[in-house]
């Protein structure tokens, strides 16, 4: 469904991705994993045309598309969200969800409301969103990319900086959609998180491909260990 | 039982019909040129800062180059009619093509201005002005230099000349304010508003920006070419410290902040208030300086203490006042929200 092919993209003097290539299936719930500064969030920014590759392709079901505008990618089918929640502050909650639909109409707005009650926030649709909480806004920026029912979700950190409740609602509501057959790409930290949700996981280091593969063939990969995921989760384990 | 929000729009309803039956009688009530004078002036600006704030208001994008739109309205007026041969009221039909070189000149501008955010844009919008102004005192044989050009004389008696004057600009306001408020509450205007609040975001949801932001840029830029033919009309001339002046965009701005920039009522406010302080301190006070003064020190102060301006700020006090001592959370929307997302998320705060 999505798919990197020797993606290459440098910082200056910092090359924050080398040669990197990862596959994502049609349905499945893929993990991106690594220590801070591994590239994954570039990666992402490469995948959504927040950055350019300097070499190497992005594919959509086939389709090449790489470098073309966030606004292109969006409405070819990739919805977001970001590390740190981004929303429209001074819109009202339901602006904030008719941002991302293709009109404003009654329709759109019934269409809006339905994902807002999905993700539980629909008695705040009223307020204006920058009066939310830091949970109703991760809540939110997962509604308003649902809204135009992208066809891949790139979720960066969705159970960052969120109560344990709220993660496991997240998750939940994630396993609701995957069911329904989207396909996600989750960059996420919380390591319980990811194992419990996902069907593949790639792990990165240093912007490479370290490993990748089924959750319990990755946690107990040595190149994995080494790079990120230390001692304390395989003994958790 | 009548609701509140019933009230509330009985109340706007009535205000506003309070606010038109003035605005419709003004020039009949106080029928003196000196005092219908301030009349055309203030409307000139009502519909100059609203078409300004559906632009940098909505947008975010704060631009102080609105007066090439004004003075090239006005130039494109006055030359055509003086190349064309156009007298008499016939004069008026050329209005459109004001507003057609207004936005023909807001393309290219916006194309490589809109491509920069927050002060770049400024200061390209600042230097495209001055680029103006210095074109108009130096391109003589189309603009006539210094001297600038003269509008052809108009066959209306000293008495209805200001009441005509009044009731053209209060349509151009009446039109510019209903186009404002269907721009906000269009798709447009929330994508706009969308990329106040984050213009990489609003991109990542499918926001063709750019397109945006330029079609916005020339609405704005044609209403203010208009109504810079309507001045230069009223005036009867225009030259280049006139028609491109800095003043203008300062007072747009100024007008746009006091009243309240992104509504729709805060600029018409804002005009309504400043334009005519302006008019009676310059006329009052034989120092011109005066009034200037006195205009940046009120710039200050709304910046200090009222950043929001009027509109905003007053919502706040009324919204305060009537939910005074009420819970934070409405009892409804905690019970509408899922026990685990309503309680887990709104408790979150990190």
């Amino acid at each position: 469904m999505l798919r990197t092919e020797g993606v290459r993209k440098s910082y200056g003097g910092v090359r924050a991705l080398d040669e990197c290539t990862i596959e994502v299936g049609e349905g499945t719930v893929a993990g991106l994993i690594g220590p801070n500064g591994s590239g994954k969030t570039t990666l992402f920014n490469v995948i959504t045309g927040y950055a350019k590759a300097e070499a190497g392709n992005v594919y959509l079901a086939g389709t090449k598309i790489t470098n073309i505008a966030p606004d292109k990618v969006f409405t070819l089918g990739i919805g977001r969200t970001f590390q740190l929640t981004r929303i429209f502050p001074t819109l009202t909650v339901m602006e904030n969800m008719l941002v991302a639909s293709r009109h404003a109409r009654a329709a759109d707005r019934k269409r809006a409301m339905a994902q807002l009650e999905f993700v539980g926030i629909a008695g705040h649709h009223a307020a204006l969103a920058g009066t939310l909480s830091y949970g109703q806004r991760k809540l939110l920026e997962l509604a308003y990319v649902l809204v135009a029912d992208p066809a891949v979700m790139l979720l960066d950190e969705p159970a960052g900086g969120v109560n344990p409740s709220l993660v496991n609602y997240i998750a939940d509501r994630i396993r609701e959609l995957h069911a329904a057959g989207k396909t996600f790409l989750i960059v996420e930290h919380n390591m319980e998180f990811v194992m419990g949700l996902c069907d593949r996981i790639t792990v990165l280091d240093s912007g490479t491909v370290v490993a990748a593969g089924p959750p319990d063939i990755v946690r107990t990969d040595r190149r994995v260990l080494d790079a990120y995921l230390g001692e304390d989760v395989e003994d958790s384990t | 039982m009548m609701g509140t929000v019933t009230r509330q729009r009985i109340a706007a309803a009535l205000a506003l019909a309070v606010l038109a039956g003035a605005a419709v009688t003004f020039p009949l009530v106080f029928s003196s040129p000196a005092t219908t004078n301030y009349g055309v002036y203030a409307l000139i600006f009502v519909t100059a800062v609203s078409a300004w704030n559906v632009f940098s208001g909505f947008s975010g994008y704060i631009s102080l180059g609105q007066a090439v739109f004004f003075g090239s309205g006005a130039y494109a007026v006055g030359i055509a009619a003086r190349d064309w041969h156009v007298s008499g009221v016939a004069v008026f039909g050329l209005l459109p093509l004001g507003a057609a070189v207004g936005a023909a000149i807001a393309v290219p501008f916006g194309l490589v201005a809109l491509r920069v955010r927050r002060h770049t844009f400024i200061v390209i919008t600042i230097a495209v002005f001055f680029i103006f102004q210095l074109m108009a005192y130096n391109l003589s044989s189309f603009t006539g230099g210094s001297v600038g050009v003269s509008a052809p004389f108009l066959p209306w008696t000293a008495t209805t000349f200001n009441e005509r004057f009044y009731y053209i600009a209060l349509a151009c306001a009446v039109v510019m304010i209903v186009i404002a408020a269907g721009v906000r509450r269009s798709r447009f205007g929330l994508q706009l508003r969308a990329i106040r609040d984050d213009e990489d975001r609003a991109r990542g949801l499918g926001v063709h920006a750019m397109r945006v932001k330029l079609a916005a840029f020339a609405l704005s830029a044609a209403v203010t070419g208009l109504v810079g033919g309507v001045w230069f009309l009223y005036l009867t001339q225009v030259q280049p410290p006139s028609g491109f002046d800095p003043l203008f965009d300062l007072s747009v701005v100024l007008m746009a902040f006091f009243g309240g920039v992104g509504t729709i009522s805060g600029p018409v406010l804002g005009a309504l208030i400043i334009e005519p302080a302006q008019l009676y301190l310059t006329a009052t006070y034989t120092n011109g300086y005066i009034s200037e003064i006195m205009l940046g020190a009120l710039f200050l102060a709304v910046v200090l203490f009222m950043p929001r301006g009027i509109i905003p700020t007053a919502g706040e006090w009324i919204t305060r006042l009537r939910t005074r001592g009420r819970p934070a959370v409405p009892a409804a929307a905690a019970a509408a929200a899922p026990q685990s997302a309503g309680k887990a998320a709104a408790g979150d705060t990190a």
